[in-house]
């Protein structure tokens, strides 16, 4: 009873503070209303005995808000965006594509046939979650990882102005990279 | 909602720590708040030494005291379009935050919360203080707290990683994220032994995420007193023991992870932990005037080029010995 109060009462929590990350006028409450609306989620994943993956999706999108916030201050709107701001913008378009949206997944949710629950759930449900997604494709997920990482290395290094040859001088024989940004090794 | 209940709680199978009455995290705060005591006297004294001769009003072990009752009579220090809001709820959250890092961590046989996942949850509840600090030096809508708060997330981007490898290695060697579990498979010889680089690494992050130390520089002079420098009153109070508390909460957490646990001679297995939690906060809290700090526009070098490195050869050999062990 307890624990049902709590799981309801954190899925209220997620959603309101999901919808205030439009409704409030700085990037910093916006930033940090949808960090709560996640710890909120990550709360009821603990309920649901998935222990891992709640606590994981705390500490992932808290670290991913403080940084988020970082940029969201430095590149959104009026720079910087220390002053009140709107976080909404292209309010017709946006309201046509959510009420649309809202009626195609509830009309979704209606219709569909949901099939009963056969059997009850395994001891352990992370494990079997983790074999259920990556269990018979190990190998697809091996190879995609650093092609992932590699993908990024890519970009950055396409978009980053500087080559190795202002770092290292033309014939790449300095020894010591010319950085503006000196490192805190010695470099 | 009858599917909750349906899902039994896997819970720890056989796990080595019993679970006491909710009602003893009470006492768990208790302890955390005896040794927030003990590292601000023992902070004070050193402060005290090293500056030689008495300071203003009171100085020495007694200085926590004496700081208590004047920030509690201060008048509350406001901000034109302060975010009041976000700058509450970052100050006040530090000493949240290391209330529910105590919660994990066993003292001897007992806990509060036997969560099969202690050390992601630890990990959790460290990246908090990300959110906390920075949020500090944002509500203020002041210049020189805003930098401080941004001096916090530069030195995070290095300290953190090297931190998470480090809680790796004894996961990795207990084959458990159970902080109990990881405590007793240290049956005579320490963790702290035979992975000194994880250890290491793991209490310059506990110095890091109480800004502590080296890791200063958000709260530096240079920028009149940075994160804290539109705190006043009980406001800035309840920040500083966020992180004394923080501190002691880090040094509380290596004595399961690295130190053995409860394991000594003689003396029970809780007068074991509070011993080497005292140690351990000594060396920090005596540390603090020991280390140069770290510029936060170069730590970040100095964690991936350096720190990180070392951490993940150290998670190499723990892991290769493990599976040599099994």
């Amino acid at each position: 009873m307890v624990a049902d109060i709590a799981f309801w009462g954190l899925g209220l929590v997620a959603v309101i503070s999901g919808a205030a990350v439009f409704y409030v006028d700085s990037m910093a409450r916006a930033t940090y209303a949808l960090a709560l609306s996640f710890v909120a989620v990550g709360l009821q994943v603990l309920f649901l005995q998935q222990n891992y993956v709640g606590v994981v999706t705390i500490l992932m999108m808290v670290m991913e808000m403080a940084i988020m916030a970082v940029y969201m201050v430095m590149f959104m709107g009026m720079n910087p965006a220390l002053t009140p701001m709107s976080m909404v913008h292209s309010n017709r378009t946006a309201v046509a594509t959510a009420v649309l949206t809202f009626l195609v997944l509830a009309a979704g949710i209606l219709l569909v046939d949901w099939p009963t629950r056969r059997g009850s759930p395994p001891p352990e449900v992370t494990v079997s979650l983790g074999e259920a997604l990556m269990g018979p494709k190990m190998l697809v997920m091996a190879v995609i990882s650093p092609v992932m990482v590699a993908t990024i290395v890519a970009g950055v290094v396409l978009a980053a102005h500087r080559t190795r040859y202002d770092r290292f001088g033309d014939d790449l024989k300095q020894r010591t990279p010319e950085d503006p940004q000196r490192g805190g090794v010695g470099r | 909602m009858g599917e909750l209940a349906l899902v039994q709680s896997p819970g720890v199978p056989d796990s080595p720590v019993v679970t006491v009455a909710p009602g003893w995290a009470l006492g768990a705060v208790a302890i955390l708040g005896a040794l927030v005591l003990v590292a601000g006297m023992l902070d004070g004294a050193l402060s005290a030494r090293s500056g030689g001769g008495p300071g203003v009003g009171a100085s020495g072990a007694a200085r926590p005291f004496g700081e208590a009752a004047r920030l509690m009579r201060q008048r509350r220090r406001t901000t034109v379009q302060a975010d009041t809001l976000l700058w509450r709820v970052g100050g006040a959250g530090l000493v949240v935050t290391a209330a529910l890092m105590v919660a994990v961590i066993p003292l001897g046989r007992w806990t509060i919360f036997d969560l099969g996942v202690g050390v992601m949850w630890f990990n959790a509840m460290d990246v908090l203080v990300w959110a906390l600090v920075w949020l500090t030096g944002w509500g203020a809508n002041s210049v020189h707290s805003l930098v401080g708060g941004y001096r916090f997330l530069a030195h995070g981007l290095g300290y953190e990683l090297p931190l998470m490898f480090a809680l790796v290695a004894p996961a990795i060697a207990a084959e458990s994220l159970n902080v109990g579990t990881v405590a007793a498979v240290q049956d005579g010889l320490w963790f702290a032994v035979w992975m000194p680089v994880a250890f290491l690494v793991y209490l310059l992050g506990v110095a890091a995420f109480s800004v502590w130390g080296p890791f200063a520089p958000a709260l530096g002079s240079d920028i009149a007193g940075g994160v804290r420098a539109e705190l006043s009153g009980v406001d800035g109070l309840v920040f500083e023991t966020g992180r004394y508390a923080l501190l002691a909460a880090g040094a509380a957490f290596s004595v399961p992870m690295f130190l053995g646990g409860g394991a000594g001679p003689l003396l029970p297995d809780w007068a074991w932990v509070v011993v080497k939690m005292l140690a351990v906060l000594s060396l920090l809290v005596w540390l603090r005037r020991r280390l140069p700090a770290f510029r936060p526009d170069t730590f970040m070098e100095v964690g991936w080029m350096v720190l990180l490195p070392a951490v993940l050869v150290q998670d190499l050999l723990v892991a290769v010995i493990a599976v040599w062990r099994a």
